[in-house]
């Protein structure tokens, strides 16, 4: 294991009635790097983000952040590991309930003793660190989908989180918007040398943010490397899915 | 063919048990994190001013009708054995036990409860729930917790408001168009309606507000499948909780009769 391996999944198994999601998952994500795991739509990718955030338990394995088995703990103790987590969902799951600068400023009124003036002016400069000025008043039901990912991800890292995960930051917006997303991803990453998971089918969007490129693939991870060796990788089944090919050992339905 | 009968019975029965117990265990942790601080006041006034104030005008409609009715018809009734001063008591003592809390339970079950089992369950599937755990924050003590109280409280408060418009709605039907005599009517009232008849209407009423936003919040924050599960999930609770506040409401009676 390497030294900076600040998650270690070790083989993880889940399954949902007779369907195995995850068929002995093993993972390492490095800390301050930028991991993104690939896979098609229904691999079970997002649930392998859940296990690490313990929205889901394993049926088996385990998961480790610095050497802490995550896995194996009851949910108040959970609770504490999660707050060194940011997580944003693919639809950004933001609360409608909310305007855009309570959905951004609710963790730290849920965790911390700030002020309402005090907790606006971080609102604001995290919304401003992902391009958003001025959108504090509006409902999330105005905002366009790149918007809403966006104040998703200001949402996610409000706390200052060690880890960000991404549940398929760019599914439903187009190519220019995803590029957009990209270099967002890279900016707040680079500032902070946090370290983030995604989840992706964006190959593109993969090539230009990943360190290291992991595939899913029938509940296993099958390869993984950086992108340099993963475009070198001769494996037809990674091959076939990086290139977007409908013939090939995966087969479609 | 009997077999896959049979099968469909007990799985049916499974998911029943299954169901029944998830909501135990979510009503065991709800009662447990009301008493954990911190406590969310601004949560629980939300829903109160939801449950509560929202619903006064439906409350209202529905009780002073009933009352009416109730004068209408027992004054009918009673004109046949010449007991026709005994109307307001019959109206107020029908409106205290039973048709004050069951129906304002029926009334804000299908306002306020379907609203919540649809909130709750739109928040699940778009995993806003989710995303509450993911920051730490427990949904049950979030979002549940708040509308069982809002409910346990408000739900006793809408049936005094029930009660009291339904007898100044008998008594409107009763003096004013029927012709009893005003001073008979509040007078036989006031003999035969006791504190504890009005009190007995307001228990039942605390485990109708308990029942109502039990059963939404279960029925919300279990939903599954899209859309649809969301209407499942809003149907689900307001026949669930009407059935089991009528049959909640016998088995009360019949223990404080």
């Amino acid at each position: 294991m390497p030294p900076s391996a600040l998650i270690k999944i070790i083989g993880l198994k889940k399954s949902f009635g007779p369907k195995k999601v995850l068929d002995g998952v093993d993972l390492d994500v490095e800390k301050g790097k930028i991991t993104v795991i690939i896979g098609r739509s229904g691999e079970g990718k997002s649930f392998l983000l859940k296990h690490i955030i313990g929205l889901l338990r394993p049926d088996e394995g385990q998961i480790f952040l610095e050497g802490q088995e995550i896995t194996a703990m009851r949910e108040r103790e959970f609770n504490e590991v999660r707050k060194r987590f940011g997580m944003l969902f693919q639809g950004a799951a933001l609360f409608d309930s909310m305007s855009v600068g309570g959905n951004v400023g609710f963790p730290l009124k849920e965790h911390t003793d700030l002020s309402d003036e005090d907790i606006m002016k971080v609102v604001g400069e995290k919304l401003r660190r992902v391009g958003l000025v001025g959108v504090e008043k509006m409902t999330t039901a105005e905002l366009s989908g790149g918007m809403k990912k966006r104040v998703g991800l200001a949402r996610a890292i409000v706390m200052d989180p060690e880890i960000v995960l991404f549940d398929e930051p760019t599914t439903g917006l187009d190519p220019i918007m995803s590029d957009s997303i990209a270099d967002l991803v890279l900016d707040t990453q680079r500032e902070l040398k946090t370290t983030y998971v995604l989840i992706t089918h964006d190959i593109p969007f993969t090539y230009k943010i990943a360190d290291k490129i992991a595939m899913l693939h029938e509940g296993k991870i099958i390869e993984q490397g950086s992108v340099e060796e993963m475009k070198k990788n001769p494996n037809p089944v990674l091959r076939q899915f990086l290139e977007g090919r409908a013939e090939g050992p995966i087969r479609v339905y | 063919m009997i077999r896959a009968y049979l099968e469909s019975i007990g799985r049916s029965a499974q998911r029943f048990v299954e169901a029944a117990g998830l909501m135990a265990i979510m009503l065991m942790r709800a009662v447990v994190l009301v008493f954990t601080p911190p406590v969310k006041f601004r949560n629980i006034f939300k829903q109160m001013e939801f449950v509560g104030v929202q619903s006064l005008f439906v409350v209202v409609l529905t009780g002073s009708f009933t009352g009416m009715v109730l004068a209408l018809q027992g004054y009918n009734a009673l004109k046949r054995f010449g007991a026709e001063s005994l109307v307001g008591p019959t109206v107020a003592l029908s409106m205290a036990r039973e048709l004050g809390p069951v129906l304002t339970g029926l009334m804000v079950t299908g306002r306020a409860g379907s609203a919540m089992a649809t909130e709750l369950g739109t928040m699940r599937v778009t995993e806003q729930i989710d995303a509450l755990v993911t920051m730490a924050v427990n949904p049950v003590k979030y979002l549940v917790v708040p509308r069982i109280i809002a409910g346990v409280l408000m739900f006793p408060l809408l049936t005094v408001v029930t009660d009291f418009v339904g007898v100044v709605g008998g008594y409107v039907i009763g003096v004013q168009l029927l012709g009893i005599n005003p001073g008979v009517y509040v007078g036989r009232t006031i003999d035969f309606v006791q504190v504890s008849d009005i009190m007995t209407g307001l228990y039942k009423s605390t485990v109708f507000g308990l029942i109502t936003t039990m059963v939404a919040c279960f029925n919300g924050f279990y939903t599954t499948g899209g859309a649809e599960g969301v209407g499942r999930a809003a149907t689900l609770s307001v026949v669930t909780a009407s059935v089991m506040i009528l049959v909640s409401d016998y088995i009360m009676s019949s223990f404080m009769i």
